[in-house]
């Protein structure tokens, strides 16, 4: 419902009488910043968007700036970066805002994002708030990953090699569109380019969908911890000075945080091989994302299965475009009536997890998916016969069809002659040579480890210590089931999906809501005026 | 008296002119737009300098046996890989081996132009099929060939995937044999 009927505003000089009958925007401001009644029960996550803001400013403001001194060539881009830390005058506090800047401002998106989701923030009227709010974070997303080209170190370079050969995955049009954005077969001066141009447009978007998200929350009003409609005046305080203090405090206390990693671990949030060059000749040994963007990371990592047609490659992307995708259509997902998860007790401990599971998510990220978590004995038993006699016969088959059948027959034939291990290499489609030894000692032994690559590297080691005497190995790998980072991943993932898909729609249908409190059930304030929330 | 009769045919749900006029100027409106948006678009597509460095020339006689080069073609990088006779019989012993992405070492020698390769010289595109990450040669590789640092994908001394995620074997680089001393890739 609204309460802001009529705007209150009364220009008070002659200058404002006569500006307000041509172009109102001192009343636009008045009735958006300073008049508008906002609950008065709002907490402190309710502070986060007037951060937000500020993040989008600081990063447009830096931004600008760095622009006049960046050069978007394969061959000064890194070395113009260095030049602004070092050579212009406070480069080095501009770019440091700058690449903090993305970090703080995903920082409080996700806090932004959580509360929405905690106190129901998408449900009627505000599904389209809440949708162009997830648009804003999907170009925040595809700013951040320009951005992060255009130093031009490894991290950069290998970057956006691995999400763009993401992009190749999709069938058909898949390579079209990847040589499309790349703008050559590989990463180059064409992609450095346009990534810049692109980095340098997307926040002014990015500002036009702030406008329309704050046109949105003013027209359908802000929700509450209560997740209770407002409903009357007096359950509102204006904007100014309630909340305009309120979030000053709390964006005071933002900014000190931006400050101490500015100042004091300006790199602490990137990845040291980002300040390698960009080398197309060598992999560093890792390729990781920032870390906002760790946990989608782990999602699509977590696909190295494939599912029927779709290869683990495409299904990989999928869910990763889908694990955005899907916040798109929450508020139609989520079945229950109620809004805030204070009277969810369920889904409140759902929620709880939830956010476990995307920390999680973001610690798998920044794994090697094949380290093993759980540990587990990797064993092998190898038999070989030591000494005997050693016959040798050549094995020829009609055609490659027929090969098994000729092996079978060369060593029936061995064994006739009385060898007990017989072996058989294939030379060619028809031919090959089968060897049988006749007596000697058969040889066991078994190896253990603790991954595959070590076991492997155990049988070399047996393989060259009995040498090539012996060429009778029998090798029995036994490879138990491995707990591994990519397990994890697959499990959060899985939460992660069943959270939306099914655990909302299906809890909100079947959960009893807890009781509202009479305080905020009923109104027990009176009309007067009480303080801040 | 004009307008009396449109108003009529509009009752009777006829086409007027002015329906067509409607959808003709719609259509119009729409190929036109298609038009403009098609350049701005398309420029992002490989300039013509970037398709003209299409092809590369390589030199083989400094390379040694066992020894490899990466060359860049089309800004990727090319392994021009001198086999020893040892890596040569490894790889074609293994044609018959449980192979993810079946194919024999002479398949992967062939040239562009369908001419059979040369079993000392490997051209190989040296992007991992999975992600596109540059394997390293020998280290970390159980099968003796390449392995790929990042997702531990591993390839034999053909090339071809043996163990991790990548789904294909190394890509073979177009090429053909200029003289006996030289190659062009591409």
């Amino acid at each position: 419902m609204k309460i802001h009927g009529h705007s209150t505003y009364e220009p008070q000089s002659g200058f404002t009488r006569w500006l307000d009958k041509r172009l109102p925007i001192v009343r636009l401001t008045h009735d958006s910043f300073v008049a508008y009644p906002t609950p008065r029960n709002l907490n402190y996550w309710w502070t986060f968007g007037a951060m937000l803001a500020l993040c989008l400013v600081v990063q447009i403001v830096t931004g600008i700036v760095l622009a006049m001194h960046y050069i978007p060539h394969v061959d000064f881009a890194f070395a113009s970066v260095q030049r602004i830390e070092r050579d212009i005058p406070y480069g080095w506090l501009i770019q440091n805002m700058h690449a903090v800047g993305a970090s703080m401002f995903f920082l409080a998106v996700y806090i932004h994002m959580f509360r929405g989701l905690y106190y129901g923030s998408y449900k009627a009227p505000r599904e389209l708030l809440w949708i162009l709010g997830c648009l804003i974070y999907a170009l925040m997303v595809a700013t951040a990953f320009l951005g992060y080209t255009l130093p031009w170190g490894q991290m950069s370079f290998w970057g956006a090699t691995v999400i763009t050969n993401i992009l190749g995955a999709l069938p058909l049009v898949g390579e079209s569109i990847q040589v499309w954005i790349r703008g050559g077969g590989a990463i180059d001066q064409p992609t450095l380019n346009r990534f810049f141009s692109l980095h340098y447009l997307l926040p002014f978007v990015i500002a036009g969908v702030v406008a329309l998200h704050i046109w949105a929350l003013h027209e359908a009003g802000q929700n509450n911890p209560t997740g209770v409609d407002v409903k009357k005046k007096e359950d509102t305080v204006p904007f100014t000075p309630h909340a305009t203090l309120k979030d000053l405090f709390a964006t005071s206390l933002f900014v000190i945080l931006f400050a101490v990693f500015i100042f004091y671990m300006p790199d602490a949030l990137g990845h040291a091989d980002n300040f390698i060059p960009a080398n197309p000749l060598q992999t560093p040994p890792e390729i990781v994302p920032e870390w906002y963007l760790l946990p989608f990371y782990a999602i699509l990592r977590a696909f190295d299965f494939n599912i029927g047609p779709i290869d683990s490659k495409l299904a990989g992307v999928l869910a990763m475009f889908a694990s955005i995708g899907i916040l798109f259509v929450l508020p139609w997902l989520d079945t229950s009536r109620v809004r805030s998860m204070r009277y969810r007790p369920i889904a409140r401990q759902f929620f709880i997890i939830f956010v476990v599971v995307c920390v999680v998510l973001g610690w798998c990220g920044g794994q090697n998916p094949g380290r093993i978590l759980v540990p587990a004995t990797f064993s092998a038993t190898l038999n070989w016969t030591q000494g005997g006699q050693v016959i040798e016969q050549p094995v020829t088959s009609q055609g490659a069809a027929q090969w098994d059948e000729a092996e079978q027959a060369a060593r029936a034939s061995l064994t006739e002659q009385g060898a007990g291990m017989t072996a058989v290499q294939r030379a060619g489609a028809d031919r090959g040579t089968a060897t049988g030894v006749i007596g000697g000692a058969v040889q066991t032994r078994t190896v253990t480890a603790h991954s595959v690559d070590e076991l492997e590297a155990q049988i070399n080691g047996v393989t060259e210590e009995v040498g090539q005497s012996a060429p009778f190995f029998q090798v029995e790998r036994r490879i138990p089931f491995t707990f591994t980072v990519t397990t994890l991943s697959q499990i959060m993932t899985a939460y992660y999906f069943l959270f939306f898909l099914i655990i909302l729609p299906i809890l909100g249908l079947r959960e009893t809501p807890g009781r509202v409190p009479d305080t905020i059930a009923k109104p027990v304030i009176g009309g007067e005026e009480a303080g801040a929330s | 008296m004009a307008e009396a009769q449109a108003g009529a045919a509009h009752a009777e749900q006829e086409t007027t002119r002015r329906d067509f006029i409607y959808i003709a100027a719609g259509s119009v409106a729409a190929v036109g737009a298609a038009a403009t948006i098609w350049p701005f678009v398309a420029q992002m597509n490989p300039a013509a300098d970037t398709r003209a460095l299409s092809t590369t020339e390589v030199d083989l006689t400094a390379i040694e046996i066992g020894q490899q080069i990466k060359a860049m073609w089309q800004g990727k990088p090319v392994f021009v890989r001198h086999r020893t006779a040892a890596e040569i019989a490894s790889a074609q012993r293994d044609d018959f081996a449980n192979l993810k992405d079946p194919q024999s070492d002479a398949e992967r020698l062939v040239q562009a132009d369908g001419q059979a390769g040369r079993p000392e010289w490997l051209i190989l595109q040296a992007n991992c099929t999975h992600l596109g990450c540059v394997p390293t040669f020998v280290e970390g590789s159980s099968f003796g060939g390449w392995f790929c640092p990042c997702h531990g994908s591993d390839y034999d001394t053909s090339g071809r995937i043996r163990r991790g995620p990548a789904p294909r074997n190394l890509d073979v680089a177009p090429y053909v044999y200029l003289s006996d001393t030289s190659i062009r890739i591409g």
